[in-house]
């Protein structure tokens, strides 16, 4: 080490301090910039209408987002439904049977790539394995390729909370004569409970707030989301679509669907948050 | 509970240990499908353009000649502007929540700094065209044009869309992710070793840099390349930002595209075959490069557990 006078070295950490202070206050006034101007932009636009009534022209009055929010609840549903139990499955899978391995770390390993994998090349993947293949753009598509957004989450979180769970609340109930699934599903499942339903709820918010998986897959709709074998509506496309329009009253309903995005996600998150906190 | 007998026990074992390995499988499945669904449907593009591709600036639906150039120029660029905003920051931000900030504060800051993950990123795309751009335009880039104008990068006129939004927003959506695993890092140092920095009186700066830094160097490196991840496939904030326009300039002030914004724009209006397939070429390549920089950072933090005792 260098030797430097005291009152330099004192001063250099003084500056660093207050920088680091200043890079954390960086951080919150981002996330206060962008909540401020989603909430006072956004709550122009709703109103009772919006939630009730199908998407009018630019320049009709009134109209709403009522189809895109049905649609946007079905897909994600229908995505759930099928790629929480797959997730789940896996990760039971990841931690109670196959530990160490080879198998188990090959499936580990793709978990991690599919969670890193950009949303837009799964939108990608099943337009060309389905919307390709059926020759029409589609919910059913757009549902399942959310399900690729959801399942690596759940299967992720869903191995390190099973993992938390001591290996002794394992052993004795198999002791007690307990076949293994049940010693699963009964004893480790309810240790993990809270971080199981936290890592399904982060999920789904994921989904939720998703857009370039949808965009050529479910595409977007002005109908209501009756037949799922048709282009879907949905919030999200819709607020791409609206905002890269030219006209202003669109753009202020891509507000309105911005504002109820954020709201939905975000307390989903803050929701699991809460959970954890009041479990810790 | 109740116990079930020997019988129906060892049925129920292999059903339930089936169904756990089917839904492994379908992710090993789901990835290799990806890799194949996307050769398949390039194949045109493969076929006509060969290697070239990748190096080629054109870009013309009409004259039906394609490269990827220019996207995977936007790509590198604006990752490498989030990258050099990021890491510092999130560096800075590690340090303010475990050494600087009491342990209340430090909660509530990390939370705050958690939820910009939670923010969808088209979320970020709206305030990004409709409130970031026009201020970077206002009140940012004319005064670096002022004092930074005799360099490259602050040439042309003041737009505010380009790559130098697009970086700024992909810093801010990759800033949660990378200050996370350096807090981790950072609290990972052994206490002795930072009592012992202090002991010799050292600043909590010094040892920061010299303690706990160089103990933890591995591990900041699983996180740039965690942030790397992140911000290379990013889609919808970058599309709304970027400007779209199939062209390469050094001036940060100009509009680009990246492989994501292409195909986010392009790819409901392209109906030529060798267009489309084109398209799915440029999301080939960002599959390829997203895969490498998600393995290096598999098997680094992967080492890195093992080097250090923790898991996985």
């Amino acid at each position: 080490m260098r030797t430097r006078s005291r009152a330099r070295r004192v001063a250099l950490d003084y500056a660093v301090r207050a920088a680091s202070t200043v890079s954390a206050l960086i951080g919150i006034f981002f996330l206060c910039w962008i909540l401020v101007v989603v909430i006072h932009r956004g709550s122009a636009a709703l109103n009772w209408d919006f939630f009730t009534k199908l998407p009018a022209p630019p320049g009709a009055e009134g109209g709403g987002l009522a189809n895109a929010i049905l649609g946007t609840l079905i897909m994600t549903a229908i995505a759930g439904a099928i790629g929480v139990p797959i997730g789940v499955l896996t990760g039971v899978y990841l931690s109670e049977y196959g530990r160490g391995g080879t198998f188990a770390s090959l499936v580990r390993f793709t978990v991690n790539v599919m969670m890193g994998l950009p949303s837009i090349i799964t939108g990608l993947f099943v337009y060309t394995m389905l919307v390709v293949t059926l020759g029409h753009f589609s919910g059913w598509a757009g549902a399942v390729s959310l399900v690729f957004i959801i399942m690596p989450i759940v299967a992720g979180t869903t191995e390190d909370m099973l993992r938390m769970v001591p290996d002794s609340m394992r052993e004795s109930a198999l002791a007690l004569g307990a076949p293994s699934w049940r010693t699963t599903l009964g004893i480790v499942f309810r240790g993990a409970k809270v971080g199981l339903i936290t890592g399904v709820l982060l999920a789904i918010a994921r989904a939720t707030g998703e857009t370039a998986p949808l965009l050529f897959t479910s595409l977007n709709s002005p109908y209501w989301p009756g037949n799922l074998n048709h282009p879907t509506g949905n919030l999200t496309v819709t607020i791409f679509s609206y905002a890269m329009s030219p006209y202003p009253d669109w753009q202020q309903m891509a507000w309105g669907a911005s504002l109820l995005i954020t709201v939905g996600v975000l307390s989903m998150t803050i929701l699991t948050r809460l959970a954890l906190v009041r479990k810790g | 509970m109740k116990i079930g007998s020997g019988k129906h026990t060892g049925y129920g074992d292999v059903l339930f240990k089936a169904a756990t390995f089917l839904s492994a499988l379908i992710f090993s499945l789901a990835m290799a499908g990806v890799a194949f669904e996307l050769a398949r449907s390039s194949r045109l593009s493969i076929a006509k353009f060969g290697f070239g591709f990748l190096w080629s600036q054109a870009w013309n639906p009409v004259t039906q000649d394609f490269g990827a150039l220019s996207s995977i120029y936007g790509t590198l660029v604006s990752t490498l502007i989030a990258m050099v905003i990021a890491i510092p920051l999130s560096l800075a931000i590690a340090l303010f929540l475990v050494e600087l900030a009491p342990p209340a504060l430090s909660r509530w800051v990390g939370y705050a700094i958690e939820l910009l993950a939670a923010i969808p990123s088209i979320i970020f795309g709206m305030w990004g065209l409709f409130v970031f751009a026009p201020f970077l335009a206002d009140h940012v880039q004319p005064f670096l044009q002022k004092f930074g104008g005799f360099t490259p990068f602050f040439k042309g006129p003041p737009m505010g869309i380009g790559m130098m939004s697009a970086g700024i927003i992909l810093a801010l959506m990759v800033l949660p992710f990378t200050s996370a695993v350096m807090r981790e890092v950072f609290s990972m140092t052994p206490p002795v070793l930072k009592e012992a920095a202090y002991g010799m009186g050292a600043t909590t700066w010094e040892t920061t840099s010299k303690v706990t830094v160089r103990f933890g160097a591995k591990g900041l490196m699983g996180a740039f390349f965690l942030g790397l991840g992140r911000a290379i496939g990013e889609t919808m904030a970058v599309t709304f930002v970027i400007g779209n326009n199939h062209s390469i300039s050094a001036s940060l002030f100009s509009a680009g595209n990246s492989i994501a914004s292409t195909l986010a724009n392009e790819f409901t209006e392209a109906s030529d075959p060798l267009y489309l397939s084109s398209l799915v070429e440029l999301g080939l390549v960002l599959f390829a490069m997203t895969l490498l920089v998600q393995t290096i950072a598999h098997f680094w933090l992967r080492h890195l557990g093992k080097t250090t005792g923790g898991r996985q």
